[in-house]
């Protein structure tokens, strides 16, 4: 799986990521968490090679990912941009057949079996009803949908997905993240979130990675990590992590400013 | 998919029959209307007074196709790579660029044997040397606004435009020819600039449609892009290069035709979606056949006017047909 080792990152003289150490275990559903400008973003460009490592690097199956060419890795890895407005009137599943193209040599259109995999992934992502739609015509959440539905066309095995949720209406931040939950499940895929949503992370997924100072400052089973201590120091919050009463998962009661307690 | 493979089936065809057309009137124009047997003859025998006439029709057609083919693929890329509506080689000042590179050639540098070879070569190193700088200019840290990279484009083309200006003014006993070429004018290009300016239009168009897949996702962002594979940073310099040479090759003979390349790939997108690996092929045959039916007006008027100048013209019919597409079609299809 993809592991990091010493990556050390920064932007001019100032350091923004240092002595990052971690794997990502097959299928699991990782939060990186962090108040803004952490670096969270910037540890998410480094996972895929939009950003190259000042120091360190980044393996895939002990590879180093500086060794392969960008169209190698995104046969691996899809990523879930933090904005995904699109100007253009492509149709849905113009879009979403971007997602072969990783697999496809200049002037060579759809094999029958990029076709297959296409309506396939439009099929996961729930978006069926609406392959002929203007994609600049659509809500942020439906667009969402597109994107992942996309991401999936690339038949990768891991996910990374930056501020997934940002934009969009509540209940539309609850649909996408079921459906992301939902394939991690179904088709075994590994999914990085980056937020700063402390409840979405706390409910959504199984490790958490914290942020803070440049380095990890917690990292492992959210229980384990959303401590008010940890919640205190990073986030300058006065917060708990509790159950939902009705659903029994994890969520996150925010008391207020750590400084006014 | 089969409603829009027909639909591109049917533009195609309607803008093959329109060059087709426009071709035969071209043809026959020789002062006055030529009969279909009096266009014969003057193709087939060796001796007739109207060979003459229609070697420079046919000369008409083939820069019009060319260039007006180079402008509007110029602007789809631009429009598509830049993610605006407003790029072309006209607003962001290469045209301009191309034509201080040309005008500067044609005053000072050329002797008359070397001119047809200073002229491209001038006008590919301005328009490229313009291109980098606005978007140099445009751009703070590794990022790149398009509000910035317009203001700059306008503001450097300004600039450009008025050194052009200065060198007309400086031009002397040159200054109807450079004026005349400043304003836009396919009528006078000779054979052999027609055979420089053909590979160097065929590769840049070729480079475009090789690259249309990347093109496209370079249209939902560079993010995006970057994440299904395309190495944005190469590919967006590679088509820098070979926009610059298709509009320094459009421009140098001709001057300056504005607004091919801004309406014609802006209605193409509308007619047939912005899928470039059709858009592009596409954009060149509608740019053709727009700016040799404009000289074909342009060609007719000047009995009245004398030779008129086919950048006005474009600009006549171009800038309010943008403006009546914008009001209409903005909420249906975006831009």
């Amino acid at each position: 799986m993809l592991r990091t080792k010493d990556l050390y990152y920064n932007y001019k003289e100032k350091p923004v990521l240092e002595n990052i150490n971690f794997e990502l275990v097959p299928g699991e559903i990782l939060g990186i968490i962090g108040p803004n400008g952490c670096g969270k973003t910037t540890l998410l460009g480094n996972l895929n090679k939009n950003l190259s490592p000042k120091g360190g690097c980044v393996m895939i199956r002990d590879t180093d990912l500086e060794d392969l060419k960008k169209k190698e890795i995104a046969k691996e890895i899809a990523v879930i941009p933090q904005t995904n407005e699109i100007k253009f009137s492509f149709t849905v599943r113009e879009i979403v057949s971007m997602g072969r193209m990783p697999f496809q040599e200049a002037f060579q259109g759809e094999s029958y079996d990029d076709i297959e995999i296409i309506d396939d992934a439009i099929q996961k992502a729930g978006i069926s009803d609406m392959t002929e739609r203007y994609i600049n015509t659509m809500s942020g959440g439906e667009r969402q949908k597109v994107i992942i539905a996309r991401a999936l066309a690339q038949t990768p095995k891991i996910l990374l997905m930056d501020e997934p949720t940002l934009h969009l209406d509540i209940s539309a931040q609850f649909d996408i993240l079921d459906l992301i939950s939902e394939l991690s499940k179904k088709e075994g895929l590994t999914v990085v979130i980056v937020s700063h949503d402390l409840s979405m992370a706390a409910r959504y997924c199984d490790r958490i990675m914290m942020i803070h100072n440049h380095g990890i400052h917690a990292m492992g089973n959210t229980e384990d990590v959303l401590t008010p201590d940890n919640m205190r120091t990073v986030f300058d919050v006065d917060a708990e992590l509790t159950k939902d009463s009705k659903t029994g998962r994890n969520m996150v009661l925010l008391h207020g400013s750590a400084a006014k307690n | 998919m089969s409603d829009k493979r027909s639909r591109v089936l049917l533009v195609v065809v309607v803008l093959l029959v329109a060059f087709a057309i426009l071709t035969y009137f071209e043809l026959i124009y020789a002062s006055k209307w030529l009969t279909f047997n009096e266009l014969w003859t003057a193709i087939s025998r060796e001796n007739s007074v109207y060979r003459i006439v229609v070697n420079f029709n046919v000369k008409r057609v083939v820069v019009g196709l060319l260039v007006g083919g180079a402008l509007a693929v110029s602007g789809a890329v631009m429009q598509a790579i830049f993610r605006n509506p407003m790029a072309s080689p006209y607003i962001l000042g290469l045209s301009s660029g191309a034509s201080l590179g040309a005008a500067t050639a044609m005053l000072f540098v050329a002797t008359s044997a070397t001119l047809m070879l200073t002229v491209p070569l001038f006008a590919f190193v301005t328009c490229m040397g313009t291109m980098l700088l606005v978007y140099g200019l445009a751009r703070v840290g590794n990022e790149t606004h398009m509000e910035t990279l317009l203001l700059s484009g306008i503001a450097i083309g300004a600039l450009l435009q008025a050194l052009v200006s200065l060198l007309t003014y400086m031009a002397g006993d040159k200054l109807s020819d450079i004026v005349f070429w400043g304003m836009g004018n396919i009528s006078g290009v000779s054979w052999s600039e027609i055979g420089i300016i053909i590979p160097l239009i065929i590769t840049g168009v070729a480079v475009a449609i090789y690259y249309s897949k990347e093109i496209n996702a370079m249209m939902m962002g560079d993010a995006h892009a970057m994440n299904l594979g395309v190495d944005v940073k190469k590919v967006r310099l590679i088509l820098l290069i070979f926009v610059s040479m298709l509009t320094a090759a459009a421009v140098c003979f001709v001057g300056t035709i504005g607004f091919v390349g801004l309406v014609v790939p802006h209605i193409m997108r509308i007619l047939i979606g912005p899928d470039n690996r059709t858009l592009i092929p596409i954009s060149f045959l509608a740019g053709g056949v727009f700016l040799v039916g404009c000289d074909y007006a342009a060609h007719i008027f000047s009995q009245s006017l004398g030779v008129l100048p086919v950048g006005i013209l474009t600009a006549l019919i171009g800038a309010p047909y943008f403006i009546y597409l914008l009001r209409r079609r903005k909420r249906e299809v975006g831009w």
